[in-house]
């Protein structure tokens, strides 16, 4: 879904000019990288914020809030992460001197109306995403059950269970074994190799790394920061220990580790 | 007035969200698995009172969660529409400029038909006029498939016809765009496009399938309502109502 994809129509008939921004993400190139447009933006001091604030009234402040809300809610339809700069240069704009405040009221309003909590997952490029609060419960109309959820359930687990790390070629043969071949067209996945390492990643459920002195270049699979953040490893254990039949401290080293670390969303 | 909201209805905001829209039972089951699941007390029938809760907090983030009928099967759907045009909802849909000129020249094409479709073959012949850049063919086709997708448009047999969803979220765009060749149905006047159309030429009254279908059950004689002339068209059987659903 697109919230808003009337109000682009109202525009393109009205024809208003707008120059194009050049870090306008184009469908499947990835422009997270920086862009010679961005304005270097530092937060605010909490003085330099107080002062701000003076001057803004709290409906302006709750008018720029929700345009940061819509815009994350439309990034999130496609599980984009948001980048700092972009946020600034396209919504909050000449209220750049309260960031802060305006994040911290869109915060509150994705909690509160939406269950959905806003992470920074990267504190050098600064790129957010929303996860929900909510645990993923199967239900009437849920993405539990839908086949690209499945597919990346069962790479995130064969991760999970090596250690935390595999050579693609690892990958590429569990697929092969589910008759989901990477390098033809699959009836339903399509690309399987393009929605592996491309699809993915930019979502934040994989990372994908180089490794390096290979020759042809090969990559490893480590679980994406929204994995991490979305994932209970837990579950994980119990749905392959369900499979496997098999009780799941049996798999003491990963038992742990789902156990050890800090667990994902229950309600 | 304004009531607090639980997980019961994040949850069933949040499945609305990724579902694009939902029809009535859909909604009344979603709505039973949302208070189950987080141990809020259901009570069937409330549905309304639930999602006007949830209004009450989308309305200051103009969004709402808005109800229109299926032209094909009369189902009522749930949608979450965006109510204003902000620049932010601009810059972040992920259709480029000349996709979304495509788009509109398909809803150009399915406003001025008879039947509210639009076949492809023309669709693909609006690709080489686009004022903004020009899509190939395989990329008109392919944008056409993602519309489907994204729910916009729905397809059968090469000819497409806007989805539900688009509807809601839309009429008020096609409204204020297209005030002379907008089409209202007769029986429920609700903004129509794929519809039977009354024969005599001084009529022309326009009215969906399934509010043909009601209209017309149980009547041995057809005739139009507007005009009274007889009705030419086969009149659609009514779909079955599932016995769980409350008339209203």
């Amino acid at each position: 879904m697109v919230p808003g994809l009337a109000a682009r129509f109202l525009d393109v008939m009205t024809q208003r000019k707008r120059a194009t921004p050049s870090s306008q993400r184009q469908h499947g190139v990835s422009a997270l990288q920086e862009d010679e447009d961005d304005i270097p933006f530092t937060q605010p001091s909490t003085s330099q914020v107080q002062k701000a604030l003076e001057n803004v009234t709290p409906a302006q402040l709750d008018h720029k809030a929700s345009e940061v809300v819509q815009y994350f809610l439309v990034k999130q339809q496609k599980k984009i992460p948001v980048r700092r700069a972009d946020l600034v240069k396209h919504v909050v704009k000449e209220y750049r001197n309260i960031f802060p405040e305006i994040m911290k009221s869109a915060s509150k309003t994705l909690d509160q109306v939406f269950g959905l909590k806003l992470v920074e997952i990267d504190n050098k490029n600064h790129l957010y995403i929303l996860i929900s609060k909510l645990e993923n419960v199967d239900g009437p109309h849920t993405s539990v059950s839908s086949p690209k959820v499945g597919l990346l359930f069962v790479i995130l687990s064969v991760i999970f269970m090596k250690g935390g790390v595999v050579r693609e070629n690892v990958i590429w043969n569990t697929l092969k074994k589910l008759r989901v071949d990477p390098g033809e067209k699959h009836a339903e996945f399509g690309d399987v190799k393009r929605l592996v390492t491309d699809e993915f990643v930019r979502q934040r459920y994989l990372e994908c790394v180089r490794i390096p002195h290979t020759e042809p270049v090969e990559h490893e699979f480590h679980w994406g920061q929204r994995a991490e953040l979305e994932v209970s490893k837990v579950k994980l254990l119990e749905f392959l220990g369900q499979l496997h039949d098999q009780d799941p401290q049996l798999w003491s080293q990963q038992f742990k580790e789902a156990h050890s670390s800090v667990n994902p969303p229950s309600s | 007035m304004s009531q607090q909201l639980g997980n019961s209805h994040r949850r069933f905001l949040q499945t609305l969200m990724t579902c694009g829209s939902v029809d009535e039972p859909g909604a009344r089951s979603l709505h039973q698995h949302c208070c189950e699941t987080h141990n809020t007390q259901y009570v069937p029938d409330q549905l309304d009172n639930f999602i006007n809760a949830i209004n009450s907090k989308l309305q200051p983030l103009f969004m709402q969660i808005r109800k229109g009928m299926s032209e094909e099967s009369g189902q009522q759907h749930y949608a979450l529409v965006n109510m204003a045009e902000t620049e932010v909802t601009r810059m972040s849909s992920d259709y480029t400029e000349n996709e979304l000129e495509l788009f509109r020249k398909t809803i150009d094409l399915i406003v001025a038909s008879d039947n509210g479709l639009a076949l492809s073959t023309d669709i693909l012949n609006s690709a080489d006029t686009l004022t903004t850049k020009k899509l190939k063919k395989t990329e008109t086709e392919q944008l056409l498939k993602r519309l489907v997708q994204d729910k916009w448009l729905c397809e059968k047999q090469g000819e497409y016809t806007l989805s539900t969803r688009c509807i809601i979220e839309m009429e008020p765009y096609i409204r204020t765009m297209y005030p002379e060749q907008v089409k209202v149905c007769h029986i429920c006047h609700n903004i129509v496009f794929q519809c039977q159309t009354c024969e005599n030429p001084v009529c022309g009254v326009k009215i969906h399938f399934p509010c043909v279908a009601k209209y017309f059950r149980g009547r041995s004689v057809r005739r139009c309502p507007a005009c009274d002339d007889a009705w030419e068209h086969e009149v659609p059987e009514m779909k079955r109502r599932s016995r769980s659903q409350s008339r209203r």
